[in-house]
């Protein structure tokens, strides 16, 4: 904790991924930096720094965050959840695997937030329609696909049998 | 052809969807310096003095470097082949700055917070110089932006022309003169952000033997060897690149934009240093693509065929001219490959002004070509009273025609002949015609608030850089008949280690999960001038192809010497003699590693072509527009690319979806406006509008069926083809709804609200 006086540090308790995590940490940490620098996942990615892109997606409490805006205070005692924890298996969760199917991958930077995005929202409702995907999406940019495939991939996976998946 | 032309999952995809460690940036270096550069505050001005010794002395700062700590050199950061078409124009820091943004020092701190608190420390002096935002205005400013001593291949330092173009063939105002129509239009195009979300970030370290390595967001990994090496004066044995996965470039990474601070971080202090752009960054001290003023002038027969096509263009290149000649230079080649005409004339200056550095971005002068030339057929379609799509297939090139400018115009010097082997330009318009429903929509009466309106425009580009791009390969054998395929090509995002693996995967008969792909390392991957030009389908796809043909040739004479028969043949993955007798390609591996007739099955080549088959797209634009408030909604988009043979379906139809909102960004939402003393006003994503899913159009993307006999299994290039014809498309569109012509990007409701004429 190089350049900081004690005042400045605070102990931070939460539960990552499923695992409790005890950390000393500088006040002004941002939630971001710190499952990034701290806990080295690297998931979540910055782009904006401000909260318009979503690429920092990550879940707290059950709701999607943008983790640059929310510091890491903020998290004490807090449920967080990233794109490495969101199944504790090697298996890709449904979604996953339709993103992969659809081709919903260009570059992928924005894709763990899209991901955990589409999770949530298939969680709420599952057979959204094509807008109200869209209207989900807009706080995530992505530069490279569209937003056609990844749009798609959500729709394809709004059934909750496996099997139909492939087939759709 | 078993994988070619299937819908083959990504090579990448699962560790991308999974959130894994791959960028750049998701490692993290032990005692690693964060660099910070501080950027100009003002569009143009000496450096009269720098006081850095508070910044030197804050605890924390491990370094600062100011201009005084290097050699006066110029470089470009333009990575492209060598010698570079381009000027040497720009230091690594300079004396003078000459835009907004421009890079005044940069400091290596424990902390970015402390870096960051540096740059405020740094006391610098500045004796500010008049501004030039104008290019026009460049030329006869009456003073210089760049001085004459040190720096070469400025086309003409005191006009402050960058760089300047001209050709001819045959007579164009001869036949202007004679033609029996002549239209005239004069079209802009603006500055506009590649907006790659990962931004540029590179890591540098000293590896065990001394060597400096760089990890990094970049599209051309050997050029930043080369140029690092140069600018740094180390040589280029001493340096190794690493390209990990990239988060898009678009273009924005084919620049060496700090690749070189974070090296001269690493080379003063012995330690590892990182470097990422924030967002502000990005927007105002990166790269955006060029404005171009282009005036056009086509002269038409009786029969409505084009006589002659007069092109002139003012590009605005910013503070340095890195990109400076050769976008111009494809501005020109693309316009005058679309429509066949026997007299064309170009020509062209690239102007310095004090606004941000003008780099590549997808279509590198092509868009800036299509809006003006695809607005004025329409134009020219209405005024001789023929249908737009009929003026089109009248006089666009066919199959056998020579495309004459290729030959008179290359990448900074003569080209080479062009003759085209494939389009199906035709093809395209014609399902595009369905798939709009053209003629309903332009035979509809319009009423009411909201006008619907539909418009067309067609585009070509190249796939990769005649007699420049080359590309490399090396394909090894493994005992269970899997190949490492090792490539120079850099996948950007593009899919492109899918495509590679795929052609590999075809040659040999394999399914694509035994092509383990590597892309790339200089210190592990054969050459490749790197991801732009649309060059890695139709090069390094090439060369991944006679790799894998040479592997294959070695697979069988192995298998020949193993059976002991003079003639033998593949059949799958079995190598069968004359005898009848057959033996595996895993069984000939393993033997050939540890048994008998040893040795490593491999297979290495590299292409270069002088030939670059232009991808044709057709883009059928619906819009709707408000006439209350002047807005434009883009309501459909009919995209038909002839892209030759589609290696991967759904891929390419990715690289087109995605091209298509960088199209309609530049055509409606993104927009960079400079206040009086060249400050970009609109530094976040929230106010530099790119487009996010609520603003998609439904999308109807096609391929047509067409091989071109150069390409690898007959594969043309489509990074780039698809973001040409969607903004004139559009704002052909707007004239069909409203009667507004649309001759300034980004699109103004207010100019459709003073103009708009309803009928």
């Amino acid at each position: 904790m190089l350049f900081h006086s004690r005042s400045d540090l605070f102990q931070l308790s939460l539960t990552v991924n499923g695992k409790s995590v005890d950390r000393e940490i500088v006040t002004h940490l941002r939630l971001l930096d710190f499952l990034r620098d701290e806990l080295l996942l690297t998931g979540a990615k910055e782009v904006c720094g401000a909260g318009e892109c979503g690429a920092c997606t990550i879940i707290m409490d059950g709701q999607t965050v943008n983790s640059c805006l929310i510091l890491a205070v903020e998290a004490h005692n807090r449920n967080i959840v990233t794109i490495e924890g969101l199944r504790d298996t090697t298996e890709l969760t449904d979604l996953q695997q339709s993103f992969e199917h659809q081709h919903a991958v260009q570059c992928g930077y924005c894709i763990p937030g899209m991901v955990l995005t589409g999770e949530k929202l298939l969680e709420r409702n599952s057979y959204p329609t094509r807008d109200e995907i869209k209207y989900e999406l807009s706080g995530n940019i992505c530069r490279c696909t569209g937003y056609h495939k990844i749009v798609d991939a959500i729709e394809k996976c709004s059934v909750t049998d496996e099997t139909q998946i492939e087939h759709r | 052809m078993k994988v070619i032309g299937k819908d083959i999952q990504r090579v990448d995809g699962q560790s991308l969807v999974r959130g894994k460690p791959v960028f750049a940036d998701d490692i993290k270096l032990k005692d690693v310096l964060h660099v910070k550069i501080l950027h100009s505050p003002v569009a143009h001005a000496k450096i009269l003095s720098m006081d850095t010794s508070k910044a030197e002395a804050l605890d924390g700062v491990v370094a600062v470097f100011t201009h005084h700590n290097f050699k006066p050199h110029y470089y470009t950061t333009a990575g492209q082949g060598y010698p570079e078409p381009g000027p040497r124009d720009i230091r690594i820091l300079d004396s003078t700055v000459r835009f907004v943004g421009d890079r005044v020092a940069f400091v290596a701190a424990e902390t970015i917070a402390i870096a960051e608190k540096a740059l405020d420390l740094i006391i610098v002096e500045y004796e500010e110089l008049p501004c030039i935002f104008d290019a026009q205005k460049s030329m006869t400013a009456g003073f210089a932006l760049h001085p004459k001593a040190g720096t070469s291949g400025i086309h003409d330092i005191d006009k402050n022309i960058a760089a300047h173009l001209e050709a001819e063939l045959g007579d164009v105002e001869a036949a202007l003169a004679d033609s029996a129509h002549v239209f005239e239009g004069t079209y802009s195009t603006p500055f506009v952000q590649m907006a790659h979300i990962e931004p540029h970030i590179s890591l540098t370290w000293l590896d065990n033997n001394n060597r400096l390595v760089i990890r990094t967001s970049t599209q051309v990994p050997h050029h930043v060897r080369r140029i690092v090496a140069e600018v740094l004066d180390i040589p280029v044995s001493r340096i190794r690149v690493i390209k990990p996965r990239i988060g898009g470039g678009f273009g924005g990474k084919q620049e060496i934009l700090n690749e070189e601070l974070v090296g001269a971080v690493t080379l003063k202090t012995g330690r590892p240093a990182r470097i990422e752009y924030t967002r502000e960054e990005e927007l105002f001290a990166a790269r955006v693509r060029h404005p171009e003023r282009v005036t056009f002038r086509l002269g038409f027969d009786t029969n409505q065929l084009l006589t002659a096509i007069d092109l002139n263009i003012l590009e605005d290149c910013g503070a340095y001219g890195p990109h400076a000649l050769t976008v111009m230079s494809v501005t020109s080649q693309k316009a005058l490959s679309m429509y066949k005409a026997p007299n064309i004339r170009v020509n062209g200056d690239g102007v310095y002004t004090n606004l941000p550095i003008g780099g590549a971005y997808r279509g590198y002068g092509a868009p800036q070509a299509f809006f003006p030339l695809e607005s004025l057929m329409d134009e020219a379609a209405e005024q001789l009273g023929v249908d737009p799509i009929e003026l089109r297939l009248k006089n666009v090139f066919q199959v056998g025609d020579d495309i004459p400018i290729a030959k008179i115009l290359g990448e900074g010097r003569e080209g080479f002949p062009l003759v085209l082997y494939s389009t199906e330009i035709a093809a395209c318009l014609n399902e595009g015609r369905e798939l709009s429903n053209w003629d309903t929509l332009r035979a509809a009466k319009q009423t009411g608030r909201f006008r619907t309106g539909i418009g067309v425009a067609v585009a070509g580009q190249g796939s990769g850089i005649p007699g420049v791009d080359m590309g490399a390969a090396f394909i090894k054998m493994n005992e269970d008949a899997s190949f490492n395929l090792q490539v120079g090509a850099t996948d950007l995002g593009t899919g492109s280690d899918t495509a590679l693996a795929q052609i590999a995967a075809e040659v040999l008969n394999v399914p694509v999960e035994k092509i383990i792909v590597y892309s790339s390392d200089t210190d592990m991957t054969p050459f490749d001038t790197g991801a732009y030009a649309s060059s890695t389908t139709y090069i390094s796809g090439s060369a991944v192809k006679k790799a894998a043909e040479a592997c294959k040739a070695m697979i069988l004479e192995q298998g020949k010497k193993l059976l002991q028969v003079e003639t033998a043949e593949i059949v799958d993955t079995d190598v069968v003699g004359s005898n009848g007798q057959s033996i595996s390609f895993s069984d000939i591996c393993i033997k050939s590693f540890y048994t008998e007739e040893q040795a490593q099955i491999m297979g290495t080549a590299s292409h270069l072509s002088y030939d670059s088959p232009p991808p044709f797209n057709a883009t059928y634009a619906e819009v709707e527009v408000d006439t209350l408030t002047g807005t434009t909604r883009v309501v459909r988009i009919v995209s038909i690319t002839d892209a030759g043979q589609i290696i991967n379906p759904k891929m390419a139809e990715g690289q087109v979806e995605g091209g298509i909102p960088q199209a309609l960004g530049m055509a409606l939402t993104e927009f960079m406006p400079f206040d009086d003393k060249g400050r970009m006003l609109n530094l976040d994503f929230n106010s530099y509008h790119i487009y996010t899913a609520r603003d998609m159009p439904e999308l109807v993307v096609r391929f047509v069926d067409s091989h071109e006999p150069t390409g690898p299994y007959g594969a043309k290039a489509v990074a780039e083809i698809p973001i040409n014809a969607p903004a004139p498309a559009v704002t052909n569109a707007i004239y069909n709804a409203v009667g507004v012509r649309i001759k300034h990007l980004p699109v103004q409701p207010e100019q459709i609200l003073a103009e708009m004429d309803l009928k």
